[in-house]
């Protein structure tokens, strides 16, 4: 008691000033959220017509929309998921079901996925480059006798770059899913005579459905929004055509914002059509995003009521 | 092994499904176990792979002497010129690391205050509803592309800075930082609302019995608790501020040279790699000095994160033993 009547009412306003600045800071982040997103809907909101949704741009891109750009990245994030998904899901079961906690290889395993997930993304597209293009494209055309096919940058380099790059993400939320599986239904399972596999199969996973879904999405999520792995591993500056097979490159949005934002000979032209574009991509973003949460919100919830 | 059990009783009869199908099944068993092992041991594999192949591209700097002639490890830093694409090209890293250290610095000046005050206003003060807005609002933040952020920074916020203070250009070091800023915020945020939310709510309730006010109870005491997991967000907000690509690029105006403001106009190592790796001629001794870059990148960056996993390790060590 004394010790803190000591102080007096100077230590009651710097409690009150204290709680009130740490208010203020909490507010400011919601604050600048919505200055982003109210600015991008205010100058953003009237560019989106079915016109600008379907159609490709047109006048050194001051005219027309940005259908090209939704199919590259809709091309790259579901060829990434398909790269990722058996992966990111086979490591967590091995991980969570069947390796040893404290095993040398376990640890050396957690201590990479934790790293590879604070990988600058920048790194990633060097990788992408190096590993990818010039040295599994490049042997690749050697061997096949082509002509360069491979060896330059591709829809399938970029996928695959995103694909290691978010494959920790599926990992950890697919884990957090197997963890949510109560113990009595593997040794239920088990007791009846099933295998391991079996049990993996037909108990846990559909179990874990909610959690590799939603790795699946946050993934999408970012895959869509990342720009720096696939600037040199595959994205196009602006293409004439759509891509239609893996070896060719691809319009994404993410830097079609970039190249609209930073290389336009007529800022003020594009401006409509780039607040369009950002637009798009936040409502993309934010709309994944939600889902994961839902999602994860309805997981933690079933593992809250396990107790 | 079929026929064996049948010869038997009629009980036994019940078993040869299983056993018939015993050898391949443990067979079978092993081979899923190899399969799972190996998607495990590919994200070990896809981080040796990438020291491995960015180093490699970069070795003709420590081996080839043709590189050497143009690229040079003492070359980096005995010229203050980053001049790649000129008749006699300078690699001089020393404005490009200046110019990270100090868009890093101006983000980590607006990041770490806001970042840690509201993890405490979160848990420590705010109703539940509050709370309810405050973490889906930051999971927001952190959801923004970071082109997205680039993008708003250089249409934006470079605007408004300029206006407010009418200093150096329009894209400066500033203008990035603030914007890097909103990059690096969740990630402290959350890293330190999660450490403050494990202090046991006994450590509070000790503190208010003893007679210490709101404030006093999480300022002197959830905070040091929880100082060794909030050391670990702020360490990975660095982590994203130092590797952040498409903010710097777009909004810190790309110029490399040596200044002391933060209204002048700065490259960063990120933004030189995804500015030039387009242009560059493979093999070049530029493009080896692009990769050197991003190793270097990599080294600062790997070793930030580690330090952040020991600060996690220590807080849960200390957390578990109370």
């Amino acid at each position: 008691m004394s010790v803190v009547d000591r102080r007096g009412p100077a230590s009651l306003y710097l409690g009150s000033g204290f709680i009130i600045l740490s208010g203020i800071a909490a507010f400011l982040i919601i604050a600048m959220l919505a200055v982003i997103v109210g600015n991008v809907l205010i100058f953003g909101a009237h560019t989106i017509t079915w016109d600008f949704l379907s159609s490709a741009p047109r006048e050194g891109m001051t005219k027309g929309g940005i259908f090209p750009a939704i199919f590259g990245t809709s091309a790259l994030v579901i060829l990434m998921v398909i790269f990722l998904i058996p992966f990111g899901v086979g490591a967590a079961i091995y991980l969570h079901e069947y390796a040893s906690p404290n095993s040398r290889l376990t640890k050396m395993v957690r201590f990479a996925i934790s790293n590879l997930a604070g990988v600058p993304s920048i790194v990633f597209g060097l990788f992408g480059l190096g590993f990818f293009i010039q040295f599994v494209g490049r042997n690749m055309d050697r061997v096949m006798g082509l002509d360069v096919v491979w060896g330059r940058p591709a829809l399938i380099w970029a996928a695959l770059t995103l694909a290691l790059l978010n494959l920790p993400v599926v990992i950890v939320t697919a884990e957090e899913a197997l963890r949510t599986v109560p113990r009595h239904m593997r040794e239920a399972s088990l007791a009846l005579g099933a295998t391991r596999w079996q049990t993996v199969r037909s108990v846990l996973l559909p179990q874990a459905m909610p959690g590799i879904l939603t790795g699946a999405i946050l993934s999408v999520a970012r895959g869509a929004g990342e720009v720096a792995p696939i600037m040199f591993t595959g994205a196009a500056y602006f293409l004439p055509y759509l891509p239609h097979s893996p070896t060719d490159q691809f319009m994404e949005l993410g830097y079609h914002v970039y190249v609209m934002a930073t290389q336009s000979p007529n800022i003020e032209a594009t401006r409509p059509l780039l607040y369009g574009t950002v637009l798009v991509l936040l409502i993309l973003t934010f709309l994944l995003n939600l889902a994961a949460v839902l999602l994860r919100a309805r997981l933690r919830a079933r593992l809250a009521g396990r107790g | 092994m079929s026929s064996v059990a049948t010869t038997g009783e009629d009980r036994i009869r019940v078993l040869p499904p299983i056993t018939k199908t015993g050898g391949g099944r443990v067979g079978r068993e092993r081979a899923i176990v190899a399969v799972l092992g190996f998607c495990a041991v590919l994200a070990m594999v896809g981080l040796l792979l990438i020291i491995l192949f960015v180093f490699r591209e970069a070795l003709p700097i420590f081996i080839d002497r043709a590189t050497q002639a143009e690229a040079s490890i003492r070359g980096f830093f005995s010229t203050p010129f980053w001049q790649p694409v000129s008749d006699t090209p300078k690699y001089g890293l020393t404005p490009l690391l200046l110019g990270t250290f100090k868009v890093t610095m101006v983000a980590m000046i607006f990041a770490v205050p806001i970042a840690i005050l509201a993890a405490i206003f979160t848990s420590e003060f705010a109703p539940v509803r509050i709370r309810e807005i405050i973490k889906p609002a930051v999971e927001m933040l952190a959801g923004v592309p970071s082109v997205v952020l680039g993008f708003f920074a250089l249409i934006v916020l470079a605007t408004w800075i300029h206006t407010l203070t009418h200093q150096g250009t329009r894209l400066n070091a500033m203008n990035a930082g603030v914007a890097l800023a909103l990059a690096s915020i969740p990630t402290i945020f959350s890293v330190s609302e999660d450490a403050l939310r494990a202090v046991p709510n006994s450590f509070r309730e000790a503190s208010l019995a003893l007679g210490a006010s709101k404030w006093q109870t999480a300022w002197h005491v959830t905070l040091p608790a929880a100082a060794a997991g909030v050391s670990a967000g702020v360490l990975l907000g660095l982590a994203r501020a130092v590797g952040e690509t498409m903010i710097v690029l777009m909004a810190s105006g790309n110029a490399a040279m040596i200044s002391g403001s933060a209204f002048d106009s700065v490259r960063t190592f990120s933004a030189t790699i995804a500015a030039e790796m387009g242009e560059v001629v493979v093999g070049s001794a530029h493009y080896s000095t692009l990769f050197f870059i991003g190793g270097l990148l990599f080294t600062l960056i790997f070793m930030i994160n580690v330090c952040a996993g020991l600060f996690v390790e220590r807080l849960r060590r200390k957390l578990r033993s109370n």
